[in-house]
């Protein structure tokens, strides 16, 4: 599904990627970890194409993605949120999902008859709305959720671009601790309901072991460690990068 | 569809239809010429907000386009006499300004915040600069007058300018205005207008989801600057004389103040403004030979006291009293 080989990424002097390897197979669903600064978000912001790497090369179903725009990317299927929540902050939770719809569907510049009135991807999006406990706010300013909701409402809308390779950055950063496990439920479901390739960034290893079959530890800008969770997290040089304890 | 037009904004807007077209029976015909004018330039107030409301960056160059159109109605006059009906003039004017727009507004949507704004002024100075000195082919600081057109082939025969404006002109203006109200209207609730204001509210999300922000931030400058094409060649057959001072970048100021003088929150602001404008010049200049005091003046207050325009104003005062019945 997604091949990812020898992926360089610097900032200035400062070199966060270096010569990065790693694929995605279909229906897997990935955790990606590391210490803060290891180079997990400079990842997600590579292959969703808002950043360009120095060299490497990203590879989408056999497709070359490294140079494409961001919006060939998700004409292709990859779908992103975002670890600080962006939204359409004046738009209505409904036009915030509806524009993803609309967009993914290449009907974005459709003039003239009103956005409501296109009555199936409506449905949809309420549809999405619903699965995610946000069908309440429909039709409030998304300025107005709370930060719990706002961050749930960041993710349905990458759920909403029908993507088939999916990154989530901390899906789950910002909501309330009860309700994480709820929120990572939905996730997971979704996700396997469409067979979804997915890798997510998570700090939280509760749900880490919970709900991926397989974790890659990023350190330093390279993979340090990349197999069955169990496996990878019992090993001594992964605890000690992660939590910085040997046992 | 028909579910549409029963919402109390479509009924408000066939009262205001009805009121416009019973207007020359109340208004003395110095108020309709100014009512005219007035309309004519609400059409320009609904493009300039395209930009401003829905996509988020601030012209102010704007008199360029609405030169384009005045302009190709008058050099339309000068160079293709025999080709000068009402329907070529609008259509000139609708093209030239589309084509200037595009040309512009295709360095200009490369950048956002005051960037923009400087560039859109820079090259409206330059529209100007062309104008005024280019003499022989567009008359330079004389301008150029704008007889009254034929109309699909009926002439006016023997009608005098006056008679014209407030007779069967006025009725041109309204259909023409209410047609760009629509219009507009349309454009800010359609798909692309709540992926315009996407690429507003947060340029990053817009990309990621697929959104084309400068190419969508293009095709909306090129709607706007038409929309001022079309009301400058409505607006230079009610002046019946255009000068290279449309394109100046005071008269692109004053097109902003219209804006916010309605109230550029809520979609009916500009055509409001455009139309306070109009009476508030001519008051002002009535009054006083410092009219531009005055207008600065209430522009201030419009900025310190009322930042959301009279519109604006309007509206929360009516929640304010709504929410005091209530409780």
């Amino acid at each position: 599904m997604l091949q990812v080989t020898q992926l360089s990424k610097s900032f200035g002097q400062f070199m966060v990627l270096y010569n990065v390897n790693f694929a995605v197979k279909e229906n897997e669903v990935v955790a990606l970890l590391g210490p803060n600064g290891a180079g997990k978000t400079t990842m997600v912001n590579l292959i969703s194409g808002h950043l360009r790497p120095d060299s490497g090369k990203i590879m989408l179903s056999g497709k070359d993605i490294t140079g494409a725009p961001p919006h060939v990317r998700i004409a292709l299927g990859i779908a992103r949120n975002f670890q600080i929540t962006q939204l359409f902050e004046e738009l209505t939770v409904l036009d915030n999902v509806r524009n993803c719809i609309f967009s993914v569907e290449g009907r974005s510049g459709r003039f003239f008859k009103p956005a409501s009135s296109y009555e199936r991807v409506t449905a949809e999006a309420l549809d999405i709305l619903e699965t995610f406990n946000l069908a309440d706010f429909a039709g409030e300013m998304a300025e107005g959720l709370s930060e719990g909701d706002k961050k749930i409402l960041d993710t349905a809308m990458a759920f909403a671009l029908k993507a088939n390779f999916l990154l989530l950055d901390e899906p789950t950063s910002g909501v309330a601790t009860a309700d994480k496990f709820k929120v990572m439920d939905t996730i997971i479901t979704a996700i396997q309901e469409r067979g979804t390739a997915t890798l997510i960034i998570e700090h939280d290893m509760d749900i880490v072991a919970e709900y991926t079959h397989r974790v890659m530890v990023l350190s330093e800008g390279h993979i340090l460690a990349d197999g069955a969770s169990a496996e990878v997290m019992a090993d001594k040089q992964v605890k000690e990068t992660l939590f910085g304890v040997s046992d | 569809m028909m579910k549409y037009c029963y919402t109390p904004r479509a009924a408000i807007y066939i009262a205001a239809l009805v009121v416009l077209l019973f207007l020359p029976q109340l208004l003395s015909p110095y108020h309709l010429m100014l009512m005219e004018s007035g309309l004519s330039l609400a059409i320009m107030a609904l493009g300039l907000n395209l930009l401003l409301r829905y996509t988020g960056v601030l012209s102010f160059g704007h008199g360029a386009y609405f030169a384009a159109g005045a302009y190709a109605v008058g050099l339309l006059y000068m160079y293709l006499p025999d080709k000068f009906t009402f329907e070529n003039a609008i259509l000139a004017a609708i093209l030239a300004s589309a084509a200037l727009s595009a040309l512009f507004g295709f360095v200009c949507v490369r950048h956002t915040r005051i960037f923009f704004s400087i560039l859109t002024l820079a090259l409206s100075m330059l529209l100007f600069a062309v104008l005024e000195k280019a003499y022989h082919y567009t008359g330079g600081s004389d301008g150029i007058r704008v007889p009254i057109p034929l109309f699909f082939g009926y002439e006016f025969e023997g009608m005098r300018r006056f008679q014209f404006l407030i007779g069967p002109y006025y009725y041109v203006v309204v259909g023409i205005f209410a047609a760009a109200t629509v219009t507009m209207l349309a454009i800010v609730n359609s798909p692309f207008g709540k992926a315009l204001q996407g690429t507003r509210d947060n340029e990053l999300r817009a990309e990621m989801i697929g959104i084309r922000v400068k190419r969508y931030r293009w095709y909306a400058f090129v709607i706007s600057g038409t929309f001022c094409g079309l009301s400058g060649g409505v607006w230079s057959f009610v002046n019946g004389h255009i000068t290279p001072e449309i394109s100046n970048w005071v008269f692109s100021g004053e097109i902003v103040y219209m804006v916010l003088l309605g109230g550029f929150m809520i979609f009916e602001g500009p055509i409001i403004g455009a139309l306070l404008f109009t009476y508030l010049r001519l008051y002002a200049v009535a009054i006083t030979e410092y009219w531009m005091l005055i207008l600065g003046a209430t522009l201030i207050f419009l900025v310190l006291v009322l930042p959301g325009g009279v519109m604006g104003g309007l509206h929360s005062l009516f929640s304010r009293l709504k929410l005091k019945r209530v409780s």
